[in-house]
């Protein structure tokens, strides 16, 4: 394990990493983004869940640097008196969370439907990949809706809100899958040619095995890239589902929800309650796809 | 060669690669000269820097490679410190370069003859009309048939060996005094590499072009090059009349390299070899760089690096020829 | 050689390669199925312990017969026999999959590049359950890495950190690594300089007499076929054109092309000498020549050669697949050099 950190720090990745200062900013924006959401509940200055503490006397409380602002709440609060930074941190929680596990899931499905589309080939490689054209012909954002309308049809409303945080997962998961699954059967059929993969054939390594052991572990560096964009994506398509209201329940808000809350007083004057939730998706999006891309670039050795 | 002036003149050229771990010296105090229809061989290992002093000459050194040191002279001239477009003319017009892979010098757009006449007609004072003509002539010159209606073809619609005569027209129409060619014959089968020598050979007599042959293939130098230079890890082991150190080579290394190649004439039990690996440029050891695989090494070899010394028949960078040693 | 069965044997061995545009767009243009005849009916055997070589240029189907030899492809037609058993028969058995190994190419792609040196030697070992205690396979692997010329401690090393040659010598520990008897080598040492080709070539010729392997041997290198062959087997467009002892192939080549194939090598002995090449080039295995495949480019072809395909005839101790041979014109071409100054 030592033996492996070391040579990470000797590698190129590593060494490019260090030479471009803005992945290195994207990198510290994107820490504190995680470790702010991840650890929401231990380090928010407030609970914006906690119904007792709240208090009506202190909603619509400019940032704490403007005239009627307290230092209490720094970035202020919202109508029902929540301290807004705690609410981002709570909201970036949920942002984080389906984005990645939407992700995830894309992820595996992707890379298993590439492998084998690649590896097996011919009928099972037609069929899958007609799947992917047909499902690339519509907007991710319209099959995220879709599903999500067929969930909400089919099953009753308790229920639904119990399993909304994973019907968006799903929506957002399946609707960016042949993404994946293009990337790993471009590198597969690549890979499949190669003569280490006929020599295990020649010894007659079932399939599976040779996919698992022999293909995948030389097709994750693209995977690893597009993952890393994806992310960006779906942390941006919860938001655009949450603000158009068919996202994550409203008992847990997300950074989508905060800025469709906050919209309605846009204009009144309390700005701060969509921007400051608005800001904050900038700064995580930008950060991860800033890393997305010096990532592609780093493990493309044509561009080194 | 002759008494006359060199056409080609390298001088002590080093060429560094600066990499994060500290600069790469791939190429060092490489000295030769090329006299005008001569043909000099270059040999070697992957790796010893044979196409790399072919990319130095003709300008195009892969970055962040760079020349550090030395002079490259074109007729008298320094060509090395030229600007990038003064010697991209150069370089169609006095300097023809010949690679490997014809699909990376043909463009997939173009026909052949509109590539032709483009060259032709920026090089040499003729109207697209005759330059056509020349370029139907070329075509028919390199051994092309149906030169005049194969003309209009795009590079795809001509077999491999096809589309290498095409990059040797293509590389000659100018009429350059020097050709670099790098691994001409290397990507064809054997009964095309002979054609393609054949008429590499023909060309260069008729029109007393002067060639750079940059291979690994010892049979196509032997058959081709007036002299040859055998590099080994970036520097000029040896340099010499093709039939002496084919032959008699005198540095080790030459030696080794000739006796491993396996004999079409007989079946030998057991096959010369070198053992071990040429080292990779990050660890080339002191003193001569073949000196832990040399047979006839000795403790100067080890702490001195020899340059090229007179052997007799050709010059080698060995220090058996050090008058000195031989003395002592 | 006296021995009953051959080790490997090929019988009528065909392999066609459906190359057609898809069915949708051939329809459009109104196109005929285009087949590749890669290996189109040859016939030849090995006995135990020795080498056949197969020579011929790029697209003759040499390495097409290598990958039919160990059962990655299919044949189209006829039958390739393992030890007396048919190969797919053998290839449902891990004892006798076992037997068999190939060494490949590319050194650089030979090897997967993400598992360490012993990972990838002891493979073989894990996928057939030859050895099963972890020291034991890692005693295995260092005695393999030791018979190739390496150290045992390159075992932890990644692919990445050798040269060619030695990534090669890593292939070869490990297609020896299941006891093999059979060896399908596809140009083993054509990515190789000459130096560390000899290194190789050495090696394997040591390991065949230490083992008592069988070869099948690819190459498009005379010279380097004549070092390691006891037979060799010429082909050209899928078919053998000359099937012979290797020494008999040297002295006296019989087929014209096999005489145009050594007249075109550049030797070392040739300083400045001229010499004829044969003209033309291979034509596309999908629209073979009809007749001889190789009459468009043969100065005995006749009428006969055109109409006709020739079958692999005995001449000699040679079997050669030419009309003219059989018909005695063949004096006509003169001998290549090689063999004359051989004679």
């Amino acid at each position: 394990m030592a033996a492996a950190i070391a040579r990470f720090f000797d590698s190129d990745v590593w060494w490019s990493f260090k030479r471009s200062p803005v992945t290195v900013a994207s990198a510290i924006v994107a820490a504190i983004c995680i470790i702010g959401a991840a650890l929401a509940p231990f380090i928010a200055p407030h609970n914006p869940f906690d119904l007792a503490s709240l208090n009506l006397i202190d909603a619509f409380k400019p940032p704490s640097w403007a005239e009627e602002g307290t230092a209490e709440y720094l970035l202020g609060t919202d109508d029902q008196g929540r301290d807004m930074l705690s609410a981002i941190m709570y909201g970036a929680r949920v942002s984080l969370l389906v984005g990645l596990s939407a992700t995830l899931f894309a992820t595996l499905l992707g890379v298993s439907v590439g492998l084998l589309a690649g590896y097996v080939g011919g009928a099972v490689d037609g069929l899958l990949m007609r799947i992917c054209d047909v499902q690339l012909t519509f907007p991710s954002i319209l099959v995220a809706l879709l599903v999500d309308g067929v969930v909400r049809a089919v099953v009753p409303r308790e229920v639904h809100d119990q399993i909304a945080l994973f019907v968006v997962i799903f929506a957002i998961g399946i609707s960016e899958w042949p993404k994946f699954a293009r990337t790993v059967r471009g590198s597969t059929l690549v890979e499949r040619n190669k003569e280490y993969v006929q020599a295990a054939r020649v010894i007659g390594v079932p399939k599976l095995r040779i996919m698992a052991s022999h293909v995948l572990p030389n097709v994750v560096g693209p995977v690893l890239v597009v993952a890393t964009l994806n992310l960006g994506l779906a942390i941006l398509a919860e938001a655009t589902l949450s603000f158009l209201g068919v996202g994550v329940p409203p008992t847990q808000p997300s950074l989508g929800t905060l800025i469709r809350i906050g919209n309605d007083f846009l204009f009144s004057g309390e700005w701060w309650i969509t921007i400051f939730p608005g800001l904050a998706l900038v700064a995580m999006v930008l950060s991860v796809n800033l890393l997305g891309d010096w990532l592609r670039d780093a493990l493309n050795p044509k561009l080194r | 060669m002759s008494n006359t002036a060199p056409l080609l003149q390298v001088k002590n050229l080093r060429v560094e690669f600066p990499t994060r771990r500290g600069t790469l010296v791939a190429l060092d105090d490489v000295s030769f000269d090329i006299a005008p229809g001569e043909v000099l061989g270059v040999v070697g290992e992957s790796g010893a820097g044979k196409s790399m002093t072919g990319a130095a000459i003709i300008g195009l050194l892969e970055p962040p490679g760079r020349i550090a040191r030395g002079e490259i002279l074109f007729a008298g001239k320094r060509i090395d410190n030229l600007r990038y477009e003064q010697m991209r003319r150069l370089r169609g017009k006095e300097i023809g370069a010949i690679f490997q892979d014809p699909l990376t010098t043909l463009n997939p757009l173009y026909t052949v003859g509109h590539q032709l006449v483009e060259t032709i007609t920026t090089h040499l004072p003729l109207n697209p009309a005759e330059a056509r003509k020349r370029a139907i002539e070329w075509l028919e010159h390199v051994g092309i048939p149906a030169a005049a209606q194969r003309i209009d073809s795009y590079p795809h619609e001509f077999s491999g060996g096809m589309r290498q005569r095409v990059v040797i027209a293509l590389a000659l129409c100018a009429e350059p005094k020097l050709i670099v060619a790098d691994e001409p014959t290397t990507a064809l089968d054997v009964s095309i590499q002979a054609q393609v020598i054949a008429l590499l050979k023909t060309l260069a007599r008729e029109k007393g072009t002067a060639m750079m042959l940059v291979t690994h293939d010892m049979g196509v130098i032997a058959e081709t090059a007036d002299r040859v230079a055998v590099m080994y890890a970036g520097r000029i082991a040896e340099i010499g009349p093709v039939r002496e150190v084919v032959k008699h080579a005198n540095h080790p290394y030459s030696a080794g390299l000739m006796a491993s190649i396996p004999p079409l004439d007989r079946r030998v039990e057991r096959l010369a070899q070198i053992d071990g690996a040429m080292p990779r440029l990050s660890a080339i050891p002191q003193g001569c760089a073949y000196n832990p695989r040399c047979p006839q090494v000795f403790g100067k070899c080890r702490e001195l690096r020899p340059d090229l010394l007179d052997a007799v028949t050709t010059r080698a960078a060995c220090w058996l020829y050090d008058t000195e040693t031989a003395r002592g | 050689m006296a021995d009953a069965t051959p080790m490997f044997e090929v019988r009528d061995l065909a392999r066609h390669f459906d190359v057609s545009r898809p069915f949708l767009q051939r329809l459009v243009a109104r196109e005929e199925k285009r087949i590749l005849r890669a290996v189109d009916g040859i016939s030849f055997a090995i006995p135990k312990g020795t080498t056949l070589s197969l020579v011929g240029e790029s697209g003759c189907g040499k390495s097409t017969v290598a990958r039919l030899s160990v059962g990655l492809y299919t044949p189209t037609a006829g039958a390739v026999i393992f030890d007396g058993r048919d190969l797919a028969e053998a290839r449902a058995l891990a004892d006798q999959r076992r037997r068999m190994q190939m060494i490949f190419q590319d050194p650089y792609a030979s090897l997967n590049p993400r598992w360490r040196v012993a990972d990838i030697i002891a493979e073989p070992i894990r996928a057939f359950g030859l050895v099963t205690s972890h020291s034991a396979q890692q005693d295995r692997v260092a005695e393999l890495l030791t018979q190739v010329g390496l150290s045992p401690l390159d075992r932890q090393k990644f692919p990445h950190e050798f040269s060619g040659g030695q990534r090669q010598r890593i292939s070869i520990a490990r297609a020896l690594s299941s006891n093999p008897e059979f060896l399908v080598c596809d140009e083993p040492t054509s990515a190789l300089d000459v130096s560390v080709q000899a290194q190789i070539l050495n090696l394997m010729k040591e390991l065949q007499q230490r083992l008592g392997l069988t070869y099948l041997f690819i190459s498009h290198n005379l010279a380097v076929v004549r070092q390691v062959s006891d037979r060799i087997g010429v082909m050209y467009l899928g078919r053998l054109a000359e099937l012979a002892p290797a020494e008999t192939l040297f002295r006296t080549p019989r087929h014209p092309y096999t005489r145009a194939l050594m007249e075109a090598i550049p030797d070392l002995e040739m300083t400045g000498r001229e010499r004829i090449p044969v003209g033309g080039e291979v034509p596309s295995p999908i629209t073979p020549p009809s007749g001889c495949a190789f009459h468009p480019r043969c100065p005995l072809a006749n009428d006969r050669c055109k109409r006709e395909r020739p079958e692999l005839k005995p001449a000699g101790d040679a079997m050669v697949a030419c009309h003219a041979v059989e018909e005695g014109r063949d004096d006509a071409m003169p001998m290549p050099a090689i063999a004359r100054d051989a004679a």
